[in-house]
């Protein structure tokens, strides 16, 4: 029936079909002329979707490349479904970030399900066990019934896909600010172990070999997922609710198990996720990574609906599916293995050395094209870029400090942040044990998780405060890729990499281009000092809303290596009579904070200043303390500054408190954002270890009054009871919700 | 003494359980894929928690009706130990080997978190190696935790002795008298919605789980003794 439907090609270029697929004239041109013909309605559906920016990066190449990618521990960089580090005794870490904004902007549960899934099989894809799983949210202010009920719904998609499926959400971060209100951010990462002889690629070699699709049956949904991923939302986007795919978390557990059989067996060639563009992309890249062809018969595609076209097969985005090339002959070895978790495997192709991707429905050659064309060949734009005006204001600024009149009753305030306060309402719906590896739960600076039958962790994290981001893009990357090591290392990790989540907005505005650019410059140069290329990642533009852009959200994901599993640390204070330690200087700097956002109402100047030379000998002086027992605590002092880093090393300590003495101005001292900060604590008989070790001042006690108690040259700066700070910390999240 | 864990499709907590059993107890454990023929080579049978069959239509609705769920009958039937955490508790419910059934959590929200638990019955199988009324502190991680059954089932538990743990001081999901784990009349099958298997390691945040499996393998050796 709906074959009928679609134009002809002479049709399609007179009607300029292709504009309503996203592809410009100049594109369809470059399509004609790479074909010799005319392309038909699939073939156009299969180059709109291979050529958005979802798949093709075609404006945002220039920018990646930016990026280090390459490392002595780097086994795999950029380009397959995820990176890979080593981490040594023949073992390796495998992950990637992701982000399902749009489908979350108009349906939430499902938005946020579908992400967490299609990052868990990038992960097994390349042969590696999923591990755990972390995110990154942002969201509107939590004072309008939208906001509340997108913030409500992602959290519950998230855990329900992770819960059901049985990998633990260990960590994320979450930030509300009002640029994103029409246009959340989903960003959700998975990571993996894997042995270095099971490690995966997607490349369809050897010629006649056989082409199998495993897992979920292919239905209508999510058709044009990865175009409607490329544009902006607007009020009409409600109407695109059917590009959102829907989740199935109990089939994906089997598809993983599965999986993970299979990658064992020496049958298998290459396997890759049907994610993005799903047939079309899996099937094309694989061919062109390899140098070869594929040919399909779609007749053969198990399908979950009735008279299914070509076209809609090849651009259906229905999860839970994964194309695998096996060695000819091997077929019915991999059906039985599928079917022993009730899953379906079925040939639908082969490998050839025609170099084209090549479909067959009821008997006829539906499309016919170089796979290298939709693959590889895609246009690279290079944007204008301009210099937005309010930065050259905000840098024109002098550091101002915001007036405090009380400062008890303002730390109270911070704390009730939703930015700030405790995110339990949030991971308490998430099972962050599962699997029994968790270390460092969720609430502390990176999570860490044991690596079973060694002695060795894994520490991760994920960060971006996307206030400095926008005051000065720049200084805010490297600020994110700093603060990620902050984490890791506080958590007793060194390290190892990065992937990252570029969430903008158009790259038509020449503004927003500017804001790409800068802050892939301060994430690489960051990158380079720190030690931590880029192993892979994604990029999301046009999150806009009628066209108001979110802030710039380069979103960092980063994996340490824990070297002994001893070495995990926390934020918490341990116990009464240790000494409390601030490593780093604290400078007048209010631009983006939490101070200047709950003074004004808004954020402006100049972003927190950043010396990454410092950075790096801090971060190593404080592992080193770390690896040599000598640190009992330790806390990346971050948003709200050192009154907010000591009261939540208060929060997860019973009955302790916290004697603290402050120099300078007050107000700089108790809630500067100043970076390369650290508040640590020490037990008294290493202190002479760790002060011969670490550039560190001694700025106070624990005690074990659960108090804290701030005081300055000229007396008493403020106390209260820590059951009063936890109170305001703990049910502030809960409270906007009611 | 030799353990099943039992994995149906779906199921996510078998891993731990069956290193709880293997590297924290010490005890031999095997993993039974659901379509096994024969319990009979095993001395304890362990259900574990997760999502089986997706828990679509109802928590463990599906999975009771697995070719493996006639050998847990039979081995129940038996007097061997059957443990139930989670959604094997749940299956144990829709099995019909403890009374009762299970709700969706007050609150609607998946929960997961440290609770404090009382063992209220230490004399069996399962908790002999806890004192009466000690308070324990082991995990949980359900959406459908709301223990419910009518007033007779209620008052027969009672008077058996069948309650052997609830939560102590805030009752996490709504369950009725706080209920956190049930065990059949004759004493061999427990039920809990708390997760022991995630409570064996003191770096994981608590051990308090380790003596229901000690408790167990107790049991077992002793009444092994007795019959060699």
């Amino acid at each position: 029936m709906s074959l009928m439907l679609e134009p002809n090609p002479e049709q399609l270029k007179a009607q300029k079909v292709y504009k309503e697929m996203g592809l410009s004239d100049e594109e369809f041109a470059m399509i004609e002329k790479i074909l010799g013909r005319l392309p038909n309605y699939t073939e156009i559906g299969l180059f709109s979707v291979m050529w958005s920016e979802h798949c093709s990066y075609k404006n945002s190449k220039p920018v990646l490349k930016k990026f280090p990618t390459t490392g002595e521990k780097v086994l795999q960089g950029p380009g397959e479904g995820a990176g890979i580090v080593d981490i040594g005794d023949g073992q390796a870490v495998v992950f990637k970030i992701e982000s399902h904004n749009h489908p979350s902007a108009i349906e939430p549960y499902q938005g946020a399900a579908t992400g967490v899934g299609g990052i868990i099989r990038d992960v097994f894809s390349m042969g590696a066990r999923p591990v755990a799983m972390l995110n990154s949210l942002r969201f509107g202010e939590l004072d309008n019934a939208r906001t509340k009920y997108l913030f409500k719904e992602v959290v519950a998609g998230i855990a329900g896909y992770g819960n059901c499926i049985g990998i633990p959400t260990v960590g994320g971060e979450i930030q509300f600010e009002s640029a994103y209100e029409g246009n959340p951010l989903v960003n959700a990462m998975c990571v993996g172990l894997i042995d270095h002889k099971d490690i995966q690629k997607g490349q369809a070699h050897g010629v006649g070999n056989t082409v199998m699709y495993v897992g979920a049956k292919t239905g209508r949904d999510g058709i044009h997922g990865a175009t409607f991923a490329s544009e902006e939302l607007t009020d009409q986007s409600e109407e695109k609710r059917p590009a959102v795919q829907v989740g199935d978390p109990f089939m994906e557990k089997l598809l993983l198990e599965a999986c993970l059989e299979l990658v064992k067996s020496d049958a298998l060639v290459g396997i890759q996720d049907m994610g993005a563009a799903g047939l079309t992309s899996s099937s094309a890249e694989m061919a062109s990574k390899a140098g070869s062809g594929i040919e399909m018969n779609l007749d053969l595609v198990p399908q979950r609906e009735t008279g299914m076209t070509a076209y809609e097969m090849m651009l259906s985005e229905s999860q839970e599916r994964m194309l695998i090339v096996v060695k000819k002959g091997r077929e019915q070895e991999i059906v039985d293995l599928f079917s022993k978790y009730e899953l379906e495997a079925v040939a639908i192709g082969r490998v050839t050395d025609d170099k084209m991707l090549r479909l067959i429905h009821n008997g006829e050659i539906v499309a016919n094209v170089p796979a290298d064309a939709l693959a590889e060949e895609a246009p690279v734009y290079y944007k204008p870029s301009r210099e937005p005006e309010y930065y050259r204001e905000f840098q024109a600024m002098e550091n101002e400090i915001p007036a405090v009149a009380d400062y008890k009753e303002t730390l109270i305030k911070l704390l009730q942040q939703p930015t700030i306060s405790s995110k339990e309402w949030v991971y308490d719906q998430y099972d962050y044990m599962v699997r029994t590896n968790t270390v460092v739960a969720p609430g502390s600076d990176a999570a860490v998780i044991r690596i079973r039958g060694t002695r060795k962790g894994l520490a991760m994290t994920t960060d971006c405060n996307s206030r400095y981001m926008y005051l000065d893009p720049e200084t805010g990357g490297k600020i994110a890729v700093a603060e990620a090591a902050r984490n890791i290392v506080c958590s007793g990790g060194e390290p190892l990499a990065i992937t990252d989540n570029l969430n903008f907005g158009s790259p038509e505005k020449p503004e927003i281009f500017w804001q790409i650019e800068k802050s892939a410059d301060g994430i690489s140069e960051a990158c380079r000092i720190l030690n931590t290329p880029v192993i892979g990642g994604n990029v999301s533009l046009y999150n806009e809303t009628n066209g108001a852009a979110i802030y710039p959200t380069p979103v960092i994901g980063m994996v340490g290596l824990v070297a002994d599993i001893e070495h995990a640390t926390t934020q918490s204070f341990k116990s009464a009579g240790d000494l409390i330690y601030l490593l780093g200087e604290t400078k007048d700097e209010f631009g983006g904070s939490e101070l200047q956002k709950l003074t004004y109402g808004k954020i402006f100047g100049k972003a927190p200043e950043l010396d990454l030379e410092k950075e790096a000998k801090f971060q190593n002086q404080v592992l080193q303390a770390i690896r040599e027992g000598l640190i009992a605590s330790a806390h990346d002092v971050a948003e709200g500054g050192l009154a907010v880093a000591a009261s939540e090393s208060l929060m997860g300590s019973d009955g302790l408190g916290a004697n603290i003495n402050i120099a300078g101005n007050t107000v700089s001292a108790l809630f500067s954002e100043s970076q390369s900060r650290f508040l640590l604590s020490v037990k008294k008989e290493h202190q002479q270890a760790f002060e011969s070790l670490v550039d560190a001042r001694l700025i106070g006690e624990v005690t074990d009054l659960p108090v804290l108690q701030i005081s300055s040259e000229e007396g008493l700066v403020l106390a209260e009871q820590v059951e009063v700070l936890k109170e305001a910390w703990k049910g502030a999240i809960q409270c906007l919700l009611n | 003494m030799r353990f099943a864990v039992i994995v149906f499709p779906g199921s996510n907590c078998d891993v731990d359980m069956y290193h709880a059993v293997k590297d924290e107890l010490g005890a031999e454990v095997e993993y039974v894929w659901h379509d096994r023929e024969s319990l009979d080579e095993y001395d304890g049978i362990l259900l574990p928690g997760g999502f089986s069959y997706g828990d679509y239509l109802r928590s463990g609705a599906i999975a009771r009706f697995s070719n493996v769920m006639k050998e847990v009958v039979k081995a129940a039937e038996a007097g061997k130990p059957v443990l139930g955490v989670c959604n094997g508790f749940q299956i144990l419910l829709e099995a019909g080997l403890l009374p009762g059934a299970m709700r969706r959590n007050e609150s609607l929200k998946f929960i997961c978190r440290q609770v404090e638990l009382t063992v209220e019955n230490n004399h069996t199988m399962f908790s002999s190696a806890y004192e009466k009324n000690e308070v324990i502190t082991i995990p949980i991680a359900h959406g459908e935790g709301n223990y419910y059954c009518d007033e007779e089932t209620l008052a027969k538990l009672k008077e058996n002795n069948q309650i052997v743990f609830t939560y102590n001081g805030s009752n996490p999901n709504g369950s009725l008298e706080d209920i956190a784990g049930i065990i059949n009349e004759k004493g061999n099958v427990l039920g809990m919605m708390p997760h022991p298997e995630r409570a064996v390691d003191e770096l994981l945040g608590g051990a308090d789980g380790l003596k229901l499996f000690q408790s167990i393998v107790k049991q077992w050796r002793e009444a092994h003794v007795v019959n060699a």
